[in-house]
């Protein structure tokens, strides 16, 4: 395989940034964004370069590495600190980078006021990097440190404003519940360690003809636990409304566009592992598909611009998490949706920070409205990126969800009908909350509150998302385009490139379809949003499915049964132990020493006869002691 | 004469030692039964020496007299300075330092 020098550079640069604007401290608030800004484009500048040399070699060693240095070296276990670029990675570095830098620039407008924004760039840089050794590890190890890395800049960005203690909770909320996922990784590469001896994707890769389906198939459970923690997926779904606590480029970045779809990144990258496991692809399958009705049905409810978009992100990446577990063709599909979703997400999300600069902060959707006259630029982008997310022809969404659903129809079978149908009820329920949330936003009557002012962003924010908006609309076209994406990425996944493919309908008929469900979701909407008065106060007479959707389906009420409540209990009857039984023993001991020195002190008189008395007899005593035993 | 003698003496004169250290109030008198007993072990190593030929005993001895001499000198200057302030000699009376 080939080497390359400069993978490193790639990690090193937003590091650095990150490292120079946290121990610069105060001294770099005037320049800090404009570097972490430049250092985040040169990571891209990178990138565009390692694709170009990519692109000049032969298919089949287009991959590189690069070692960096021995990292652990213990008998005969031996991890490098090495990094992998293939087809795969390049992917991601790309969009992360490339996505980075534009909400890079992006968030210097948008935290323009902000003392802090220089930490702001500081943590930006941060994610960077580790999102970067997280898609470039070429061991289970090296991911789990980026997979480290991106929790602890998302913990620090959602809880930012954490003057707020609603932030704080939800920046802890999101970073307890990523450590359940975390322990699924973890878990998992011991495993892989104990089973196969290796942690490295090409060992693990190479040993997993010869390990046993059972182990193979705890790796993959523990693997989806783990990318259910990262990327928002039932059962570990319940922190990402909450984390729209953070800034919106945030939102945009970490928890739209880049870490949440981490999850997708390791089942697709662990492929080897869901071929020859297949219960545990079942299990993959079965998350996604949950997860892309919960969140849409959840997105159906939310008045909050951003928890909508949230709900939305969860239900997307459901769809990508299902088509993960749906074979070669699913994993260009899901990697496809990945990237044409980085890209509208991304800009909706920079697009909804855009409307809240302009509505003084304001995040309630029934307080918006007819903002289409003040924001047209705002508008069209998140009209484009709307298009783009319910599927309709020829923007990017179309391409990758109809892929999709496409694939889940050709799962075959019952199980083909049950999945095809839940993508198609789920693209019907996409259209109806992306429609409301555009018709409340922009297009229905004004209903803002007396002290709004809503104003189009500055150009510095606006182009940005337009570039994204670009993406939106293009991407889908030019990954499908002769195959494009397939083509590029079919090397990864080995022979199993060239499976089969068996038709259940003709893509027409799929696209068709879809595109029915989808009509059927907008109209809907319309009726409802734009064709009748919207209440600027949420109505409390709904039904009880409007109002479970409104509570997220329960999802914390259901933790907080299950989990909290009871995890309370273990804390308090193990803080009772503690006080009871141990510091009670401990206690103990110390009462029985006072209880016999105050005894014993009544024998100090201070007579020094007495004591002299005392040792006469102990010494007799004593010496009759040995006579005796002597005798 | 027989050696084992002397050490009955010793054995006497250290019980009249020990029970004069026991029941005597006078800080005085009470440091010449100590006196006493040193004596009465002194008796008793020499004897031993005697009786084993060897002269460990008679050097054992001569270390116990220095030692006495000096405890002699502490102990008499002590008894000295607590008659002084106390205007009393009873051992009993000096009990201060049980708390």
């Amino acid at each position: 395989m080939n080497t390359s020098s400069s993978l490193v550079y790639l990690i090193a640069l937003p590091l650095i940034g990150a490292v120079t604007l946290l121990l610069g401290g105060r001294r770099t608030d005037k320049w800090g964004h404009l570097l972490a800004t430049a250092l985040s484009g040169g990571s891209f500048v990178v990138g565009l370069y390692q694709l170009n040399e990519m692109l000049g070699r032969a298919t089949e060693d287009r991959a590189v590495t690069q070692k960096l240095f021995n990292w652990i070296s213990v008998g005969d276990f031996n991890v490098d600190a090495s990094l992998l670029l293939d087809q795969l990675s390049i992917c991601f570095v790309l969009l992360i980078t490339g996505v980075g830098t534009l909400i890079h620039i992006y968030s210097i407008s948008y935290m323009a006021h902000d003392e802090n924004r220089r930490r702001f760039f500081a943590y930006l840089n941060l994610f960077i990097a580790s999102m970067l050794l997280l898609v470039l590890g070429d061991s289970y190890l090296n991911l789990y440190v980026g997979w480290e890395g991106v929790g602890l800049a998302s913990y620090l960005l959602i809880g930012f404003w954490n003057q707020k203690p609603a932030y704080a909770t939800a920046s802890k909320k999101a970073f307890v519940m990523n450590r359940v996922g975390d322990m699924g990784l973890s878990f998992a590469i011991m495993i892989a360690f104990a089973t196969l001896g290796t942690t490295s994707f090409a060992g693990v890769e190479e040993q997993a003809h010869h390990a046993s389906e059972a182990a193979l198939t705890a790796i993959g459970i523990m693997l989806v636990i783990a990318a259910a923690g990262k990327s928002a997926q039932f059962p570990l779904q319940a922190w990402l409304g909450d984390a729209m606590a953070g800034p919106t480029p945030v939102s945009a970045l970490i928890h739209a566009a880049t870490m949440v779809t981490a999850g997708v990144y390791l089942i697709i990258r662990s492929n080897f592992i869901f071929e020859a496991a297949p219960s545990a692809q079942l299990v993959v399958v079965i998350v996604g598909a949950i997860t892309l009705l919960f969140g849409a049905l959840i997105g159906t409810a939310k008045d909050d611009i951003k928890k909508a978009l949230a709900a939305s992100t969860m239900s997307q990446i459901g769809y990508m998490i299902l088509a993960s577990g749906l074979g070669p063709v699913g994993y260009v599909y899901a990697i496809m949706h990945l990237l044409t979703h980085g890209f509208f997400k991304a800009s909706m999300f920079l697009g909804a920070g855009s409307v809240m600069h302009g509505m003084n902060d304001e995040v309630n959707m029934r307080k918006y409205g007819n903002l289409r006259k003040f924001m047209p630029i705002t508008f069209i982008t998140f009209g484009l990126g709307y298009l783009a997310i319910i599927g309709v022809p020829p923007f990017a969404g179309f391409y990758s969800k109809d892929g999709i659903i496409e694939t889940a129809f050709n799962a075959g079978g019952f199980k083909g009908y049950l999945l095809g149908g839940i993508t198609l009820l789920g693209a019907a329920i996409t259209a109806f909350y992306m429609t409301r949330l555009m018709v409340l936003t922009f297009t229905s009557k004004a209903r803002w509150d007396d002290d709004a002012h809503p104003h189009e962003s500055p150009a510095l924010m606006l182009i940005p998302i337009a570039i994204l908006s670009i993406g939106s609309v293009a991407s889908g076209f030019l990954f499908k385009q002769g195959d494009a994406l397939k083509n590029w990425l079919k090397p990864v996944f080995g022979e199993h490139g060239d499976h089969h493919e068996e038709h259940l309908f003709e893509p027409i008929v799929v696209s068709a379809m879809a595109l029915t469900a989808v009509v059927i979701g907008v109209s809907i909407a319309l009726k409802k949003y734009q064709f009748t008065e919207v209440a600027k106060v949420a109505p409390e007479n709904v039904s009880i499915f409007t109002r479970m959707a409104r509570k997220d389906l329960g999802q914390d009420a259901f933790n907080e049964a299950v989990f909290m409540r009871p995890g309370q209990a273990i804390t308090e009857l193990a803080e009772k132990v503690d006080v009871k039984v141990i510091d009670g023993a401990v206690h103990g001991v110390g009462r029985m020493a006072i209880g016999s020195g105050s005894a014993l002190r009544k024998t100090q008189s201070g007579f020094a006869r007495s004591y002299a008395a005392l040792i006469l007899v102990g010494t007799i005593v004593l010496l009759a002691g040995i006579w005796v035993v002597t005798q | 004469m027989n050696p084992y003698n002397y050490l009955y003496l010793a054995g006497i004169l250290f019980t009249i030692g020990a029970v004069g250290v026991v029941v005597r109030r006078n800080a005085i008198v009470v440091f010449m039964c100590v006196e006493l007993m040193l004596n009465a072990a002194n008796l008793a190593f020499v004897t031993f020496s005697r009786i084993n030929g060897t002269l460990d005993g008679q050097v054992t001895a001569f270390f116990t007299m220095v030692v006495a001499a000096c405890e002699v000198v502490v102990g008499l200057a002590i008894i000295v300075t607590i008659y002084r302030s106390r205007r009393s000699a009873s051992v009993d009376d000096a009990s201060l330092l049980k708390r």
